[in-house]
């Protein structure tokens, strides 16, 4: 029995204040890159990350952010990166998903388990400006690893779509 | 050979595969025909180089001798290189590097599909995680064969040519030797002969909606990577990205 004022939910929830810094809308708790969360002791914390994208760019700044964000609550973070089980759109929060939308990028329309990627038969995208469902993919390569470019029809804005992994 | 031995070795041919590759495409930044094109390549540049730094600093903690990513990739020689001969290949124009990409991406998706169910916990966390970037990848590239192959008789002409150029260094990548002989036993790695029926098949029939005919090579295959022999253009390459490192080693930003 570990005995420290923090507990894994306390961390949880102080964690929402570091945000991915390419998209500063989301936290990292949102984006569901959080995987675990350890009280090794009464002033020590374990915290399992993990990318979103092999090479994303701003895993260093994350693993940083949240070093000194728990360094400020008296707590020495250990921030360990594992690859397994592989980050899915599926993690991200439905908060997440709502403040992507209202920050104008469409959030990942559908689960990936359905692999309509794969298959080619795309679910319908929505415009996050005007709502509009007639959008149509521009490139699947976007701004940021995580993003695809879609346009859509109805406003004719130019937007990024958060895309299923 | 030891089965870590073969295991680090294996590393750094899947890592320098990916990170020749990625300086590659990443010498489109600025010169693609279109900005979708320009940001497409170098996202998977970046994927690339990603994939690249987990491969090389697994491979440099098994060989514990403190070796990191960094190390691998910008203090070796062109001789202790592992990547196929067909990554080094000049980007040459747009579709050149759309075929070479093309051929890279299915033989990875084939691999990485396979190297899913590893018994090495490592070779399979890494390739669950690549193998959906790499779908994306494959996407983007089989399309782009079919535009520019049964496009215009200009752009039709010019996958033509770099057919011609490529395909003979496609057959490197199934090769073969003890390392993957050692690996197999444990049933960490696949059969690449196995990968290469998948990998022929998927592609005759791509290239074959395309227009396009697989070129008589007249039995030529270009080899030497296992080895580390490589082509001309390897060196050119190394020189300019471990230029900076090397003439200021232990610099940091």
């Amino acid at each position: 029995m570990i005995l420290s004022k923090h507990t894994r939910e306390s961390i949880y929830s102080l964690l929402e204040k570091v945000s991915d810094p390419e998209i500063p809308v989301l936290s990292v708790v949102d984006l569901g890159i959080i995987r675990n969360v350890i009280v090794t002791g009464p002033e020590t914390v374990e915290v399992v990350i993990t990318p979103t994208y092999t090479g994303c760019p701003a895993m260093d700044t994350i693993e940083k952010e949240i070093k000194e964000l728990l360094l400020a609550q008296g707590l020495t973070a250990k921030v360990k990166t594992e690859i397994s089980p592989p980050w899915t759109t599926d993690w991200m929060s439905e908060t997440g998903k709502l403040k992507l939308e209202a920050y104008g990028i469409a959030p990942p329309a559908e689960a990936t388990s359905d692999k309509s990627f794969i298959t080619g038969r795309h679910k319908a995208v929505k415009c996050p400006h005007c709502k509009s469902f007639d959008t149509m993919v521009i490139s699947q390569f976007g701004s940021t690893a995580c993003k695809a470019l879609y346009r859509c029809d109805t406003c004719l804005e130019v937007f990024d779509y958060f895309k299923c992994i | 050979m030891s089965r870590d031995q073969a295991l680090i070795e294996y590393l750094i041919r899947l890592g320098d595969n990916a990170l020749i590759i990625g300086q590659r495409l990443g010498e489109w930044c600025g010169h693609a025909h279109q900005l979708e094109s320009d940001i497409a390549l170098t996202n998977i540049a970046l994927d690339n180089i990603g994939q690249c730094r987990l491969l090389l600093s697994e491979a440099g903690q098994i060989e514990g001798k403190n070796r990191t990513e960094n190390d691998l990739a910008f203090f070796r020689d062109e001789k202790d290189f592992r990547n196929s001969l067909l990554v080094e290949q000049p980007n040459e124009n747009f579709g050149h590097t759309i075929l070479r990409q093309y051929f890279y991406d299915v033989f990875q998706f084939y691999l990485y599909s396979a190297l899913k169910s590893s018994g090495n916990e490592f070779l399979s966390g890494f390739a669950a995680k690549s193998l959906k970037e790499v779908s994306y990848h494959r996407k983007l590239s089989s399309d782009w064969i079919l535009r520019l192959g049964d496009g215009t008789s200009e752009s039709h002409l010019k996958m033509v040519e770099a057919l011609e150029y490529l395909w003979p260094f496609t057959f490197e990548l199934f090769e073969m030797n003890e390392i993957d002989a050692t690996l197999m036993a444990e049933n960490w790695v696949p059969d690449l002969s196995e990968i290469e029926k998948k990998w022929l098949n998927e592609v005759e029939a791509h290239l074959s909606e395309a227009t396009l005919e697989i070129p008589d090579t007249m039995g030529y295959k270009a080899t030497g990577s296992r080895k580390g022999h490589h082509t001309e253009y390897l060196g050119f390459l190394l020189a300019e990205m471990q230029a900076v490192p090397r003439s200021m080693p232990g610099a940091k930003w």
